[in-house]
């Protein structure tokens, strides 16, 4: 059987006629009801969740309805700013596939006080600079405590909070 | 009742990192394969399904339909098939549905991937599928999302990074039987080679990722009064199933892919199996990373959970065994390549020339009477899964 395809090699596509585009798109997308209430709750240090009274759970990311239920959430509630990791990872690339020295550690970290699972995805800070030193200094289901930007620079983003560190326990 | 619908060819292009050919081309190459072996005509072909992944590879707004010329879809009914990763799998089950409805007695099913055209790396059309409220800002990219699940999965059954590695291991090696392999995929490695390559982000190391690939797959499904009259050996669709889960991909225990199970327990009801680790006997699995074959074949009911691993180091996986399910007895993503859309189809395919006897040197070694193939995509969302029999 004849298999078609004519493979180039990074040189031989240098020199392949070539037409190249430039997209340039921007938007801008209102966070809708029940993030924009998240967001201004982040910018005053507040966690705050959304509760379905059907299934009883606390959901973060908040959202208007239940999603599982299929009906309308019930209840806002505060949370700490205190959580557990539930998986983390070390990434030594950005998105270009450009690698970096100094890793960027992913995290899913579950919040205290929200139901089981509930996860959001943050990045851990103060664990080490090398892949040696995060891997002794994190693991998952250890207690970490958000870092947040200085009250006067938050904007009402989940960036108003840089990164969620270990609680050091007093021994 | 659904009427039987039946595989009568299928076609592959090479599976290449940059390739001189458009998507059209390629698409064509395959299509024209597809339509060779089942000895049609294209003004047979009562209508064409297109899987092809994100716009944002080609920078062509709905790509389907610029594509679909390649296709053979001209003035004909025409449908594009799109979850993501899972779009190759999800073609044959929106083919099926198609003639198993009774609306056609003739399709044909073409994926195709061009990633290369995307500068400076594909990953970063990627970005765009995390939320842009919570997750982009924080300077996301394609490898946390498996990075992160592996490391859950990994510490929910305690599985050695060693063990992983024996995925890649397993499917580099079968890549090297497989005709299309993307050059310098496919090889014999060692757990050893593996865990020496770089770590790009723990726990995922760089011979543990599939690379970014073009290439074009199809196959041709008809009627079953389509199909005995133009071949004495048709293959058919037992079963089809496909499952989407919540896009909160965070509020879920990523150690175990629920919705891959449902998708395999529609397909396996379907085809009136009960008992899938006695009535499947050949399995290709989605594994763009090599945990994640072993995450799939659990979902698929193959396995218990946490089980995998442990099968996978007393051989049960592989393509020779006796008395195990070889799994990805392609290569696989790991081992041939991964043009997203196109893979999936090309593990259909796979399964399709295993239940053929027409394999080669990739043939298993067990009697083979029915097969399945599964993909996987979207946010860790999809599960996309088709049940083959002789």
């Amino acid at each position: 059987m004849k298999f078609e395809g004519i493979s180039l090699g990074l040189k031989e596509f240098e020199k392949e006629i070539k037409v190249e585009w430039k997209g340039k798109l921007e938007y801008e997308w209102d966070c809708g009801i029940a993030l924009s209430k998240f967001m201004e709750g982040l910018k005053h240090g507040k966690i705050l969740a959304r509760k379905c009274y059907a299934c009883g759970r606390i959901m973060i990311p908040p959202r208007m309805f239940c999603e599982r239920c299929f009906r309308p959430t019930d209840e806002w509630i505060e949370l700490g700013d205190e959580g557990e990791i539930l998986t983390f990872s070390v990434s030594f690339v950005n998105w270009d596939a450009s690698r970096r020295k100094k890793p960027e550690i992913p995290a899913v970290i579950r919040l205290l006080g929200t139901s089981e699972n509930m996860g959001i995805l943050h990045k851990l800070g103060e664990v080490g600079d090398t892949l040696e030193e995060v891997l002794k200094n994190v693991k998952i289901g250890m207690k970490v405590k958000a870092v947040w930007k200085k009250e006067k620079e938050r904007e009402g983003a989940i960036t108003d909070i840089l990164y969620f560190k270990p609680i050091k326990r007093r021994k | 009742m659904a009427q039987k619908v039946a595989i009568l060819g299928a076609g592959l292009t090479k599976f290449m990192r940059r390739a001189k050919e458009t998507g059209k081309e390629l698409a064509f190459e395959a299509a024209r394969m597809a339509l060779e072996e089942a000895n049609m005509d294209i003004s047979e072909i009562d209508c064409v399904v297109m899987a092809t992944a994100p716009d944002m590879f080609d920078g062509v707004h709905m790509k389907g339909d610029w594509l679909s010329d390649g296709a053979g879809a001209k003035r004909k009914p025409y449908m594009r098939s799109y979850v993501g990763g899972g779009s190759g799998v999800f073609a044959i089950i929106h083919g099926w549905y198609l003639v198993a409805s009774g609306l056609f007695d003739t399709c044909l099913v073409v994926a195709e991937e061009k990633m290369s055209s995307c500068m400076p790396h594909p990953q970063g059309a990627f970005n765009a599928i995390y939320d842009q409220f919570l997750e982009r800002p924080l300077g996301v990219n394609l490898l946390w999302i498996f990075s992160l699940e592996m490391m859950r999965y990994m510490h929910v059954h305690k599985i050695s990074l060693e063990t992983i590695a024996l995925v890649s291991v397993k499917n580099k090696r079968n890549g090297l039987d497989h005709p299309c392999t993307q050059k310098g995929i496919a090889g014999e490695y060692t757990v050893k080679d593996i865990l020496n390559s770089e770590v790009i982000a723990y726990p995922v190391y760089r011979l543990m990722v599939s690379p970014v690939t073009d290439a074009a797959a199809a196959i041709v499904i008809t009627s079953e009064h389509e199909a005995k009259r133009r071949t004495d050996n048709p293959i058919w669709i037992e079963g089809v199933g496909w499952c989407l889960d919540t896009s909160y991909w965070t509020n879920r225990d990523l150690y175990y892919p629920k919705y891959v199970e449902y998708a395999a327990r529609m397909a396996y009801d379907m085809a009136g199996i009960k008992d899938p680790r006695k009535e499947i006997h050949v399995v290709e699995p989605y594994d763009p990373f090599a945990y994640k074959e072993l995450h799939h074949l659990e979902g698929l009911l193959l396995a218990d959970k946490g089980e995998a691993p442990k099968l996978l180091e007393k051989g049960f996986w592989d393509r020779d065994t006796k008395d195990g399910i070889p799994s990805c007895p392609s290569g696989g993503l790991l081992g041939v390549g991964n043009p997203i859309a196109a893979a999936g189809l090309m593990k259909v395919i796979e399964i399709y020339l295993q239940l053929k006897g027409e394999a080669g040197k990739r043939q298993v070694k067990r009697e083979v009477k029915r097969g399945l193939a599964q993909a996987w995509g979207d946010l860790m969302q999809v599960g996309t899964v088709v049940i083959l029999s002789k």
